[in-house]
């Protein structure tokens, strides 16, 4: 949980969601030689949105960016036994790894 | 102090000792039929329906005949509905009701525009009040019901009922108004307030469960329903089944105890509530108060806490029972359609907590919830992107969000 100075050139940011949806994900993470180093969130959301951005932060940790973008929201379902209603959560914390990495490789052009 | 802190009054009230007390001979040794006209058993069981039947009615100023129990308020505001639609649909086939009402009126009201009732569902103002103006305006030659509650379940907002009811009256329309969380709270007289059917229940007064009643007038006017339920013809014909000895006994308990300690129980909730917003509100900012900052009911508080989400709050206070209007804590996934209806956006409505205080609250308690509501908010904004933006000087309403 936490944050980067967005602008730092190695951070790479992705906020998605919206307030009204009741879910807003900020990931986060910073690259070093081609690798994820450190990752962190903020989330406005229910305990499922924020638990899901959470691990999503864990998992991307030392991972190369394609390993990241790898990451499918049905692994996070999966590790965190999210019931049906809640799948929607997994779903933006993919969206939100997308996003940090896209952010981070826009920087980089 | 036991944890966990039970705060959700709105929901439910645990029974007074003194309503089991009056209760248990009733399960036992008096077990008789209220109905059995022709031994002792049957006597006793019915002289304390009876009984029951005046605490209720002492309680709302309506004379015993003409409260007619039910299984809850759920079920008095479907006979309420279906049954005087079914009774005067010649006369007009147009109800008004609001859009704030319990889902026990309105899923009923829905279930009767499709059998070709036409419904008038009237806004609240932002205090999440009905404008009996509003009212006065939509009736029309075929309006038969008029159906608005007392007290809101979620916000507490205390509608101008004497007012509604005068208006019905000289309308020479049916009043019927759901005062579930209005009775035993607040002084009710049908009389005073022109009200012709009135549901209310017994669990929400320190009674138990699975017992409410409709209050029906029987002069000035009469009202006639047809009855939802057929069989032996108990209370009045308008709802049959066996009397629940036990839990009327209890309710009328309830009532009276609710009639006895009513003037310093309501002053006593006012307190610990006034306590708990202030407390709250002197150590967070961007806290909203949804519903009328006075004419609410003496034991609700809700407040919406910007930039964070309703659920992960209830997650946070774990040993607190509160709840929420957030769409996490409902099936439908969309936030409290009281709390939209009072023009917050819904990134508040999703922030909204109903603090519901009752008869064995304590002032440890409530400084007990402060201190964990402030603890848990602070937390939750630490962790909220929104209040990270806001702090940077960001309006939030001014940002492209990206949506699926």
């Amino acid at each position: 949980m936490g944050s980067f100075p967005k602008d730092e050139k190695k951070v790479g940011t992705g906020v998605v969601g919206a307030p009204e949806c009741g879910d807003v994900m900020k990931l986060q993470i910073k690259v070093e030689g081609g690798r994820i180093v450190d990752a962190k969130f903020k989330t406005f959301g229910c305990g499922s949105a924020i638990a899901s951005s959470s691990l999503a932060t864990e998992w991307m940790k030392g991972k190369t960016l394609d390993e990241a973008e790898k990451i499918k929201n049905t692994e996070i379902v999966q590790e965190l036994s999210l019931p049906p209603v809640k799948i929607h959560c997994s779903v933006l914390a993919e969206d939100a790894i997308k996003a940090a990495i896209a952010d981070y490789r826009k920087k980089g052009e | 102090m036991k944890v966990p802190v039970y705060m959700d009054n709105h929901a439910t009230t645990p029974v007074d000792p003194r309503v089991l007390d009056a209760m248990l001979p009733f399960f036992t040794e008096k077990f008789g039929n209220a109905a059995s006209r022709n031994h002792s058993f049957g006597w006793e069981a019915e002289k304390a329906v009876d009984d029951a039947r005046r605490q209720i009615a002492a309680l709302i100023h309506a004379d015993p005949k003409e409260i007619i129990f039910t299984s809850g308020a759920t079920e008095s505001d479907n006979l309420a509905l279906k049954g005087l639609v079914e009774m005067y649909r010649e006369k007009g086939d147009h109800i008004i009701t609001s859009v704030t009402e319990h889902r026990a009126v309105l899923d009923t009201a829905k279930r009767l525009e499709k059998q070709g009732v036409k419904v008038t569902y009237l806004p609240v103002d932002k205090d999440g009040i009905v404008n009996p103006d509003d009212i006065n305006k939509a009736i029309t030659e075929k309006t038969i019901l008029i159906s608005v509650m007392m007290a809101n379940n979620e916000i507490g907002t205390v509608n101008p009922i004497a007012e509604i009811g005068r208006l019905a009256k000289s309308r020479g329309v049916i009043f019927h108004c759901d005062a579930t969380q209005g009775v035993g709270k607040i002084p009710v007289d049908v009389e005073a307030m022109g009200i012709d059917l009135m549901s209310f229940s017994g669990h929400k007064i320190y009674g138990p469960k699975g017992i409410g009643a409709l209050y029906v007038r029987r002069k000035n006017p009469r009202v006639r329903l047809a009855p939802m339920i057929d069989g032996g013809g108990h209370e009045r014909g308008m709802r049959s089944g066996t009397l629940p000895v036990p839990l009327i006994v209890g309710f009328g308990k309830a009532c009276e105890i609710c009639m006895q300690v009513m003037p310093e129980e309501s002053k006593r909730m006012i307190d610990l509530r006034e306590r708990l917003k202030e407390g709250i509100l002197q150590k967070l900012d961007e806290v909203y108060l949804n519903g009328h900052p006075t004419k609410r009911l003496p034991n609700n508080l809700n407040l919406s806490f910007a930039y964070v989400e309703g659920e992960s709050v209830l997650m946070g206070l774990k040993e607190i029972a509160v709840s929420s209007g957030s769409a996490c804590t409902s099936a439908t996934l969309e936030p409290s359609y009281v709390i939209r209806a009072l023009g917050v956006g819904s990134d508040l409505a999703h922030s909204s907590i109903r603090f519901g205080l009752g008869r064995f609250n304590t002032e440890e308690e409530v400084d007990y919830v402060i201190k964990r509501v402030v603890e848990t908010i602070q937390k939750l904004r630490e962790m909220s992107p929104l209040y990270e933006m806001a702090k940077e000087g960001i309006d939030l309403k001014t940002v492209q969000w990206a949506r699926d």
